[in-house]
């Protein structure tokens, strides 16, 4: 299994790519039946025989789609970008400046501090839900951007991330900009954050990704003016007379821009995970 | 560097409490917005949930019946409750190990490969992108639909077998359907994070071993497994944690115009329902609810770290 012990056999090399191909297949196929779906009628898709290729390959579904005004497509689509571009950015800025405190400072409060913070880690938000609901519902944030996004930005995740991030990031830095003459909010902004746009990428684009998908928050949260995409979905699918196409069709929409992210920022998220060493 | 003694004469409180340098106050400003954020939406509403347990509060967050424990008793002795647990235990006794194994098994197919490395990294891991509304979509009405259209009914009739309802509760292939989503959407990540464990063991220390003769499984049981410990522990914590917190799925999957079915509920599942989904707002029973999970997963999380441990010590 190891570099060493597969070098040996080109017949090794062979099966190794082999089962890659076919498990790249399986691990692509939901995309494809979504797209297949999403381009085809109600009558291909219910059919006993199944079709692997799409058989209206137009823009109908589509026009349809955004046509129905009972499910706003459009709309929905504009909240969950308000909802996910706020908290990550949101997110990021908070979680940095935390981390980065928690990695260059080691007294007693900080210590204490860092502690709450880990033990959120293992309790997160989800499990805490109903009281996090009676919170916002008391603040007067149902069904507004700010009970959507504020409850849950508080991220121990990323603070640690970036704190793990930081403790390994060289301080002489830092130092040589307090020497001449910075203080440490410039030092931070000029000579820190520059040097950390990896990891930053990385926290950000898993913030992004979990605030697009999220679905429970919402669920609780969103009604008629602030309804995200994956609820809107989710509620059109569990609605009687299912349109197959047009559901897809929104699938298809609601997960275009989180994948373009991922593809864009995916080596950051990779670099990310490797440089901050979870674990 | 923080903690200078404030002894000099004439250091007032202010400069102790300022810091060298003015540090502790940096501190403050830094830690200051993430720390409040932590209070206002995480402690205080679970400390507001804890005392919200003791009472009947059926529609009002501000109770005034005093109930003591009863909701507690109350979720300890209804049946629903107790089988969201067992479905909890179920599910990570599923979903962990199989996870673990599996992105394991592709971050070691992957490492090391010189041709199309990227190109099956972003395969296996872009599922990641997919939200579990959208998987369960995908999975309920096609791959696993109990009507004569679906995916896996179509593979059944083709093997001479009759269509399978595979989501109705008649039999457990409901569990299949849950398992494989999950672990679709979320092995890519955990492979990441173990492809950046296998890159930190030192290659003479492969080397070595291959010196000594070891091979394949030998190489594995012996070298790579014991080097990835510490993500190995990591990846564990975050699957039961995922686990524990599972609601989409099942939610989408299983939930319908008429309610959510009696089976396959885990925790915050019946907690949602229970206390904010149906009828009434229940928050008395929710807070109860709250407090039980999460001294549950504090628990498992802690046994699970606890025989991790043990293993890896034995193996020694």
């Amino acid at each position: 299994m190891s570099r060493a012990g597969l070098k040996s056999s080109r017949a090794g090399l062979l099966v190794r790519y082999i089962v890659l191909v076919v498990l790249s297949v399986f691990f692509l196929l939901p995309f494809w039946i979504m797209i297949r779906n999403a381009f085809s009628d109600r009558a291909w898709i219910t059919a006993a025989q199944w079709h692997w290729l799409p058989n209206q390959v137009n823009g109908r579904t589509l026009r349809s789609l955004f046509a129905d005004d009972n499910l706003a497509m459009a709309r929905t689509m504009v909240n969950s970008g308000i909802q996910s571009v706020g908290q990550t950015v949101l997110t990021v800025f908070v979680a940095l400046l935390a981390g980065y405190a928690f990695a260059r400072f080691n007294h007693r409060v900080a210590r204490a501090l860092l502690g709450l913070t880990l033990f959120t880690l293992m309790v997160p938000a989800a499990v805490t839900f109903v009281p996090s609901f009676v919170m916002t519902s008391q603040l007067g944030w149902i069904d507004s951007f700010r009970g959507l996004i504020i409850p849950t930005l508080f991220s121990a995740f990323a603070t640690y991330l970036f704190r793990q991030h930081f403790l390994g990031f060289p301080q002489e830095l830092e130092d040589a900009a307090l020497i001449d003459g910075a203080n440490q909010w410039t030092s931070f902004w000029r000579v820190v954050v520059p040097n950390s746009m990896g990891i930053i990428g990385a926290v950000g684009t898993i913030t992004f990704i979990g605030a697009w998908n999220a679905f429970l928050w919402p669920l609780l949260v969103t009604r008629e003016d602030t309804r995200t995409v994956q609820v809107t979905l989710s509620r059109f699918m569990t609605s009687q007379g299912v349109k197959y196409p047009e559901l897809f069709a929104g699938a298809l929409v609601a997960t275009m821009p989180v994948v373009v992210v991922f593809l864009f920022l995916q080596r950051y998220l990779v670099k990310g995970v490797e440089s901050s060493g979870i674990d | 560097m923080s903690q200078l003694p404030a002894s000099a004469q004439g250091a007032s409180w202010w400069r102790t409490l300022r810091g060298f340098q003015g540090r502790n106050l940096w501190f403050a400003a830094f830690v200051a917005p993430f720390v409040l954020g932590l209070l206002v939406f995480v402690y205080i509403p679970i400390a507001w949930s804890a005392y919200l347990s003791f009472f009947d509060a059926r529609n009002t967050i501000n109770p005034t019946r005093f109930v003591g424990l009863q909701n507690y008793r109350y979720l300890l002795t209804d049946p629903l409750f107790q089988n969201s647990l067992l479905v909890f235990i179920a599910f990570a006794g599923f979903i962990v190990p199989l996870t673990y194994v599996c992105s394991l098994g592709l971050a070691l197919l992957l490492n090391g490969l010189t041709w199309g490395q990227a190109f099956f990294r972003s395969a296996f891991f872009i599922p990641t992108a997919c939200s579990y509304v959208i998987a369960a979509m995908i999975w309920r009405l096609s791959f696993f639909n109990g009507a004569r259209f679906s995916l896996a009914n179509q593979l059944v009739r083709g093997a001479g077998g009759d269509n399978v309802n595979w989501l109705g509760g008649t039999n457990y292939w409901y569990w299949l359907v849950l398992v494989s989503l999950r672990l679709w959407l979320q092995v890519g990540f955990y492979m990441i994070l173990l492809i950046a464990g296998l890159n930190r063991i030192p290659t003479d220390t492969y080397e070595a071993a291959a010196l000594d003769g070891a091979t394949g499984w030998r190489t594995l049981r012996y070298i790579t497994l014991p080097q990835l410990r510490a993500s190995t522990v990591a990846v564990l914590m975050l699957l039961l944690i995922g686990a524990f917190q599972a609601f989409d799925e099942f939610y989408n999957l299983l939930g319908s115009i008429s309610g959510y079915p009696p089976y396959a509920r885990p925790p915050l599942v019946h907690l949602y329902l229970i206390s904010l989904g149906g009828q009434q707002q229940d928050l008395g029973l929710g807070g109860a609810g709250t407090m039980i999970v999460t001294a549950l997963i504090v628990f498992f999380g802690l046994t699970q770290n606890w025989l991790v441990t043990r293993a890896d010590r034995r193996a020694g």
